[in-house]
């Protein structure tokens, strides 16, 4: 079993320098520091220090304005190998990428944003992302606050009651109403640079994992150009990228963490085989159950790969990736892959037992189990299934395997 | 190396026969090493020459005979200098 997150190795044989790069950050920077960023709550600065050195924040970014323009699958393994070091610094990543998406997808015929990009790459900006609103929770398809536009000039009063790194990110891409005669859901998706917003703390994140995500609460208030709003409606955006992206980059991170733990239930045993008399008959204690937790992992890397592949194939069809069915899958990645991360997790500490479940040594998985535990909440799954129920009875029901 | 990994293999009381009894051709599974006893005999190997069989190499034909295996340790060990 390889002892590290792999969602590339099968299809990429050849040294890939991006993935080393990331390895190395991982191991090197990220490993270490994550037991501090974890207990203090502290956005994890040394390692995305180094992803800025190496050029890991645009990778995203097309070729013609100076990026690499990877692949999702490339950007996903990417995800997993960092979050399997780290799940704060993994998700943050991933956040960062899910919005670059989102520009990279409907911020081309735009001046203000190809330039936005370009920084982006060449300056290695940090994006965080405001959808979370007071009086509206997690639904990400309602704001309350709303664009207010004077001549080319355009203001914005958000009170953001999660913002994740909001105080460490270059640029802010935050939802709100068109305007103030808006309907809640007639939403714009606007890039703020830094200097364009204040932030006034108004919150605290003392959560029980990801807590080097630094998800406070603040009060955002920006004054921008006009052109700084994406052309598309919010909901487009919503649909036709940024929701696929993030449950695609999202169960990356988690599958990075559930493969870490298991990695290291997998070295538990290992150590508990060494001790054994050669002449024993079995069966080694944890060895079943690293096993069955073995096939859950692969079950969840088969579920990412091929949910990938076909968000791949719907972009290339504007209907397919319109459609109701559409939706429904990439919805149930969210629900799926969140519930089986939780689940390998789980499995991992019962097999390292309570080497496991100490907070030192090479066998914890407590932080592991603490970050991965976020899967199932952060868009609390009750919710997506509840909008998925309202699709799927509309659906035609697929019951083919192709 | 040939001698390090037989004396490994000695050490570890792996077989129900006397290692010097044994060729370095001679089928160690026939000799009475377990399945088990194969795990034990890779995860003392990797820790004495610190180094990680890959996953090509984790077959039963790997530590089938104390040559195959001294083989395969010295081809590792190459790489990682």
């Amino acid at each position: 079993m390889a002892t590290s997150a792999v969602l590339e190795s099968d299809v990429a044989p050849v040294a890939d320098a991006w993935r080393d790069a990331m390895r190395r950050i991982a191991t090197e920077v990220a490993g270490p520091n994550a037991e501090v960023a974890d207990r203090n709550g502290s956005f994890p600065s040394q390692t995305f220090a180094a992803l800025r050195r190496d050029g890991m924040l645009g990778l995203m970014v097309p070729k013609s304005l100076g990026g690499q323009e990877l692949g999702l699958r490339k950007i996903a393994d990417l995800c997993a190998i960092l979050a399997g070091s780290c799940g704060s610094s993994g998700m943050i990543y991933a956040m960062h990428q899910i919005k670059l998406s989102s520009l990279v997808a409907h911020g081309m015929k735009t001046e203000w944003h190809r330039a936005l990009m370009r920084d982006i790459a060449s300056k290695q900006l940090l994006i965080a992302s405001s959808t979370t609103e007071a009086g509206i929770g997690g639904d990400l398809r309602v704001s309350n606050c709303a664009v207010l536009t004077d001549g080319d000039r355009i203001s914005l009063t958000k009170q953001a009651t999660v913002l994740s790194y909001a105080t460490e990110a270059d640029i802010i891409l935050a939802t709100a109403r068109r305007g103030p005669e808006s309907t809640g859901s007639d939403q714009v998706l606007v890039a703020l640079r830094r200097d364009d917003y204040e932030l006034l703390r108004t919150g605290e994140w003392n959560t029980l994992g990801m807590r080097a995500t630094c998800s406070e609460g603040f009060l955002l208030t920006a004054t921008a150009a006009a052109e700084q709003v994406l052309p598309k409606p919010f909901h487009e955006i919503a649909v036709q990228s940024m929701l696929a992206t993030a449950h695609v980059l999202w169960g990356s991170v988690w599958f990075g963490i559930a493969a870490d733990a298991l990695s290291r239930a997998h070295a538990s045993v290992r150590a508990t085989a060494r001790r054994m008399p050669p002449n024993f008959a079995g069966p080694l204690p944890g060895a079943a159950r690293l096993a069955e937790a073995t096939a859950k992992l692969q079950a969840f890397k088969s579920t990412l790969v091929a949910h990938i592949e076909r968000f791949e194939t719907a972009k290339r069809d504007d209907d397919d990736l319109n459609s109701i069915n559409f939706a429904i899958e990439m919805n149930n990645l969210k629900v799926v892959a969140s519930t089986m991360a939780v689940d390998v997790v789980r499995e991992a500490l019962m097999v390292a037992g309570i080497a496991g479940y100490r907070n030192d040594g090479p066998f914890s998985v407590g932080r592991h189990l603490r970050d991965v535990l976020s899967a199932p909440l952060m868009v609390a799954n009750d919710r997506i299934l509840a909008n998925t129920a309202g699709l799927v009875v509309a659906s035609r029901f697929d019951s083919g395997l192709e | 190396m040939r001698d390090r990994v037989r004396a490994i293999v000695g050490s570890m009381n792996l077989l129900p026969v006397p290692i010097d009894g044994l060729s370095d051709q001679d089928n160690l599974f026939d000799a009475g090493m377990t399945s088990f006893g194969s795990v034990q005999l890779m995860l003392a190997v990797e820790e004495a020459f610190d180094i990680e069989f890959p996953n090509n190499l984790l077959t039963r034909k790997t530590f089938a005979t104390i040559g195959g295996l001294t083989a395969a340790v010295e081809q590792l060990a190459t790489v990682k200098v």
